[in-house]
């Protein structure tokens, strides 16, 4: 086959695919339909594959997990829950395309996806066009409140926020900021200068690496001159493991470089070994230690479903608690149509691992309790501070007179 | 005091770098495969190390040396024997296939280890470092300087002095008349296939030490050790040595000294090779054969 020949093939190709996605994206799409079968289908939509796959693979088992349990309990409307998932293949037009394929081709009555922003933020104008609902599981950046996705994961004023009132606190004067180069730590970056130039602490250094960096001496050796008292880790993934084991192998530890991190959980520990990264901070809402009857519950059934050896993080504990709140907001509504279970949405309260979760029907996040821990030599976290109730979410921090601007 | 301190951190940058893409220089290099899961090779020797941790423990990281070339050399030539020689002289078909050959094998890693990372414990006299006047090595870093050094030294035997090797740069610079002189040219692809693969899996080993191990790791490596070998000439494992010292250094230095410089980093980085390219398109150092002429 010529060069030439081959061309024309590939090019042919991508008309058909193109013209495929078009078609599929002028699907007139009315609520009606969704739960006519037996079964209700909801969607699944995580990185199964490609670099984020190493995140999302556990929030789509902690999704099944829950499904399974509302099926168990009934259903919702009486009907079995019928998940349908599918693969964003770290791939952020694949995020968009598989969206418009769950709600025009298999009917799902709901979606549950996403992990980073560029993904969500790929996905926002399908479900939006779509007038269908997503339900995104992961803490971010914040400054955002689309009317049609559930936000289950922290904002930062319930992470980010409450990890500089402890580090205040704590009498940390000087900040080094080291995170990846893209949407979530430059924002996150943002508000923290913001907030140290209101509070009396000051950012004396600001590094980016690109994601899947895994070189770090640079930034260890850059760490170890200027002396913070606290870096604030914003990296995201594979780096958090090549960071805290070259940042230990180089003889800094939680005492001579203490570092907070708000993307390494419970499974990250894991990775990158436990040795490497104990006695440092993390500032989420949820650990596997968190107390109480619920938390103990999940964590015994995903142990039984997926392994003994498992461990359990916020975010997949935010997307369990994303298929439980649908699950209640439909059960409430008498209906799995859009704007029925927006609107019964609004004020449910769930007992869920994590405490008490409230959905703000306003901006359609949730009030999370923010929790401070410390990592443990055997994998686990302890808690040493929360914020003692659930904080109320605010997006755009509206109600922080240091951030006006921000937003 | 920055400067030695970057210096000292560029050696070790290049010799991770050289780690990488020693292999390379064998199927790349020698052979003109475009192996882009060459990468996948890597995190294979990676992964041996965490299968053989529960049987040897804190010293897996030694153990699993040997192995992994093993390991990783034999699913090299189980890819060549099948697919790789009905490509060859097709280097943009072979580049493509490889390319699904990479997500294949990062997808089983996955399915067989699970998606997270996986944790390979460091052997206790590798934690640690020496202090040199405010600036700490780590041992670990040592380890990968000495152990890129020991694989470069050891190629050179192993092409200068041996029988094997010595084919191997015969039937490189002149596959037909390697041929009619009576060298088995297919058993040579073979050898040089299973050696630069092998050669990944060390790699992957000693990245252990530093990086995360997870189904992913070889494509973190991949791009940077093609550049080493390009920058450096093909098939040229002293181009190879100074191209990675030399990019490791001034990736170190560019870091160092600008804020924020990660990304800007590997920009001049790559706005240097290509560059480099421009003016000698064969690399720093070239091979003068008429083969390939």
């Amino acid at each position: 086959m010529s060069l030439h020949q081959r061309a024309r093939i590939l090019l042919s190709l991508l008309m058909v695919s193109s013209v495929v996605v078009s078609m599929s994206a002028c699907v007139d799409d009315p609520d009606s339909g969704r739960a006519d079968g037996d079964t209700i289908k909801v969607g699944v939509l995580h990185s199964l594959s490609g670099t984020m796959a190493i995140s999302e693979v556990t929030v789509r088992d902690s999704e099944l997990l829950a499904i399974e349990q509302v099926n168990a309990a009934g259903g919702v409307l009486g009907k079995k829950l019928e998940p349908v998932v599918e693969d964003g293949a770290s791939d952020w037009p694949t995020f968009a395309e598989k969206a418009q394929k769950l709600i025009s081709e298999d009917r799902v009555a709901t979606t549950f996806g996403g992990w980073t922003s560029a993904s969500r933020k790929a996905m926002l104008p399908v479900f939006e066009r779509n007038k269908q609902l997503l339900w995104y599981p992961v803490q971010y950046e914040g400054l955002e409140s689309s009317p049609y996705i559930f936000y289950t994961g922290a904002t930062t004023n319930q992470q980010i926020v409450p990890a500089l009132d402890y580090l205040k606190e704590k009498g940390k004067k000087t900040i080094f900021l080291v995170g990846s180069d893209y949407v979530f730590p430059r924002t996150a970056n943002k508000i923290i200068k913001a907030y140290a130039g209101a509070n009396g602490m000051r950012v004396i250094g600001e590094e980016y690496t690109p994601l899947g960096n895994t070189e770090y001496s640079t930034i260890v050796n850059k760490l170890g001159q200027a002396k913070p008292d606290i870096v604030f880790n914003t990296l995201n993934g594979d780096s958090n493991v090549a960071f805290f084991k070259q940042l230990r192998s180089a003889g800094f530890t939680a005492d001579t470089m203490p570092t907070v991190s708000v993307s390494v959980a419970e499974e990250e520990v894991a990775g990158i070994g436990p040795a490497n990264v104990a006695g440092h901070l993390v500032a989420w809402n949820y650990y596997q230690t968190t107390p109480g009857a619920t938390n103990d519950a999940f964590v015994t059934a995903y142990r039984a479903k997926y392994g003994a050896d498992k461990v359990t993080s916020d975010p997949m504990e935010a997307g369990y608690n994303a298929v439980k709140l649908w699950a209640a907001a439909a059960n409430k509504a008498g209906s799995v149509e859009v704007d029925a279970v927006k609107k019964a949405a609004a004020g449910i309260s769930l007992d869920l691992p994590e405490g008490k979760v409230t959905i703000d029907g306003e901006n359609q996040h949730v009030y999370k309790t923010a929790r401070i821990g410390v990592i443990q030599p055997d994998g686990q976290i302890k808690e040493v501070w929360n914020s003692g109730q659930p904080i109320k979410p605010d997006p755009y921090l509206k109600s922080y007179p240091w951030a006006a601007g921000l937003a | 005091m920055g400067a030695l301190n970057q210096l000292v951190i560029g050696a070790s940058i290049g010799a991770v770098l050289l780690l990488a893409a020693l292999g390379l220089t064998f199927t790349f290099g020698q052979m003109g495969v475009i192996n882009m899961a060459h990468g996948e090779f890597i995190m294979a020797g990676a992964y041996t190390a965490y299968v053989l941790q529960p049987l040897a423990g804190g010293q897996a990281v030694l153990a699993a040396l040997p192995v992994a070339f093993v390991v990783a050399g034999l699913l090299g030539l189980v890819l060549e024997r099948v697919l790789i020689r009905r490509f060859y002289g097709r280097p943009l078909d072979t580049l493509l296939l490889t390319f699904g050959v990479s997500l294949i094998l990062q997808q089983l890693a996955r399915d067989i280890f699970g998606a997270p990372n996986v944790q390979v414990r460091a052997p206790g006299w590798l934690t640690g470092g020496v202090d040199l006047g405010g600036l700490r090595i780590p041992y670990n870093r040592i380890f990968i300087l000495v152990l890129a050094v020991g694989c470069v030294v050891g190629i050179s035997w192993y092409l200068a002095r041996l029988k094997q090797g010595r084919r191997m740069r015969a039937v490189m610079q002149n596959r037909q008349l390697a041929a009619v002189s009576g060298v088995a040219t297919e058993r040579v692809d073979q050898l040089t296939f299973f050696v630069g693969s092998g050669l990944a899996g060390l790699a992957g080993v000693a990245l252990t030490l530093i990086g995360p191990v997870g189904p992913t790791l070889g494509s973190a490596y991949i791009v940077d050790a093609f550049l080493v070998v390009v920058a450096g000439g093909l098939g040229q494992l002293r181009g190879a040595v100074i191209a990675a010292f030399t990019l490791g250094v001034l990736n170190s230095f560019v870091e160092f000294w600008t804020a924020n410089g990660a990304s800007f980093a590997k920009v001049v980085v790559f706005a240097v090779v290509i560059g480099f390219l421009q003016v000698r398109p064969q690399g720093m150092f070239v091979l003068r054969s008429r083969a390939l002429s």
